[in-house]
């Protein structure tokens, strides 16, 4: 377990110190959720109550794309050199390289959504802070699932001439639950709502996906990556 | 115990059978020179050699071990046609980096003790973009034998190295082969390799043509074994 957790800390550390190094994921994705944002901004009303019940999925499309443009470099960054040859090569954990640029590309996507937080808050004028444990417990998992899911298919696609289009046509087909989730719980806790009921439902589809998608990832990405 | 056992690997394209049916072995303290006209099927066996892609019939063992199972992977290095250095990050933090991924515990020392050896000590925290082509490739050189391998797999070491890199990789082959180590290396540089080389490997078209202890002619003469089992 020890020698997991060391492979995944160096993996993910390789992947946060080259990305901050060159920006191009991070620079292309936050221009592209703030310039998003503020062009839906100007085609709503920011006071009506419209924009209130449409945030949920507003902010989730803008963290979904955005989100691609980080995960379409998570394998990508390794193309350069043959240097996803000199991985596989070493005694890495398929386990371990998978979730070290897991986690690389979910702390990556938190801070463009805790860019963005703010910004929405301004721009349609919404309280975002009025729950923010519930809020950060569904940006936590819906971007976990996110991070998944968009790893394990940038694995698969690392080698596609069109890798950049074939990477969101492949991965938000299997996001719809995640995201489903994700919206469906955002708009209310943005609103103020408490969540319970059959909003708890949604929680624990979010928990499942989770689960169920990171297991899934662990166990076939020696296949996606060797073949 | 055989350093690689090669049993009856097949490999296909397709259709294509890129390999066929290669059986071999490599004994400990061996150089084998892996030969092959271009698209013979060398680069193909070695990315097989080192767990890269899947033999769809046969199998490989390394000291034992099943190729695929990570833990045979630590005791091989691998150079093959990219150098598999990040180029955002140091020449520091590219052996510290792999260092760390074989579990080395000496990972600080043993990353300046390679960058002193290849002569990139002055130049350890410039980022390895910044490097000439020959100081890359030193430092690829570096990456593959920073966890001293039992077993090199290298891809044509030779080929586009300046001369101070082919150089420091012979003397480094060298002291690696008198350290008990064993050598796979596929190349076109007959001459480079037959300084080295205890045995040769010939592949034609996918088949094994020959394998066995290099011969004499070989140092005189670079195309003698292609005379003498396959075409000129």
């Amino acid at each position: 377990m020890t020698r997991f957790l060391r492979q995944t800390w160096i993996v993910m550390a390789k992947d946060l110190r080259s990305e901050l190094r060159t920006k191009e994921a991070l620079n292309a994705s936050l221009s592209f959720a703030l310039v998003i944002l503020l062009l839906f901004s100007f085609a709503f009303n920011p006071t009506s109550d419209l924009t209130r019940e449409i945030s949920g999925g507003l902010l989730w499309l803008v963290f979904a794309f955005a989100g691609a443009l980080i995960l379409n470099r998570s394998f990508a960054r390794e193309l350069p050199n043959d240097c996803l040859d000199a991985l596989i090569a070493s005694p890495v954990s398929g386990a371990a390289l998978f979730t070290g640029k897991a986690l690389a590309s979910y702390v990556l996507l938190a801070a463009i959504e805790a860019v963005c937080l703010p910004v929405f808050g301004v721009f349609y004028n919404v309280r975002w802070t009025q729950q923010p444990l519930w809020l950060a417990l569904v940006l936590l998992l819906a971007s976990w699932g996110i991070a998944v899911v968009g790893t394990v298919f940038s694995a698969l696609t690392v080698n596609m001439r069109l890798r950049e289009l074939m990477l969101p046509m492949l991965v938000y087909p299997m996001l719809i639950p995640c995201l489903m989730a994700a919206m469906q719980l955002t708009t209310p806790i943005l609103a103020g709502e408490p969540v319970q009921g059959d909003l708890m439902a949604w929680v624990r589809l979010l928990i499942g996906f989770d689960i169920i998608f990171t297991a899934l990832a662990v166990v076939l990405i020696d296949t996606v990556l060797v073949g | 115990m055989t350093a690689l056992t090669v049993n009856g690997v097949w490999k296909y394209y397709g259709d294509y059978p890129a390999l066929r049916d290669i059986s071999f072995e490599v004994q400990p303290g061996e150089c084998v020179a892996l030969l092959g006209r271009n698209g013979a099927g060398k680069t193909t066996l070695l990315k097989i050699l080192a767990g890269l892609s899947r033999a769809a019939k046969g199998e490989v063992r390394v000291f034992g071990k099943d190729v695929m199972d990570r833990g045979s992977r630590s005791s091989f290095g691998i150079l093959g046609h990219g150098i598999a250095i990040y180029d955002e990050l140091s020449a520091f933090e590219n052996l510290k980096l792999f260092a760390g991924l074989y579990g080395l515990s000496d990972s600080t020392a043993r990353a300046n003790a390679w960058l002193e050896r290849v002569q990139l000590i002055r130049v350890k925290d410039s980022l390895v973009r910044e490097f000439s082509r020959g100081m890359r490739q030193r430092l690829a050189v570096a990456r593959a034998f920073i966890h001293s391998p039992r077993l090199l797999l290298f891809d044509e070491p030779f080929t586009s190295l300046d001369d101070k890199a082919v150089a420091l990789l012979q003397s480094l082959l060298s002291e690696s082969i008198r350290g008990g180590a064993t050598v796979l290396m596929s190349t076109h540089q007959i001459r480079e390799a037959m300084e080295l080389a205890t045995h040769t490997v010939l592949i034609q078209k996918g088949r094994l043509i020959h394998s066995g202890p290099r011969a004499p002619e070989m140092l005189s003469d670079p195309t003698w074994i292609y005379r003498t089992y396959g075409e000129e």
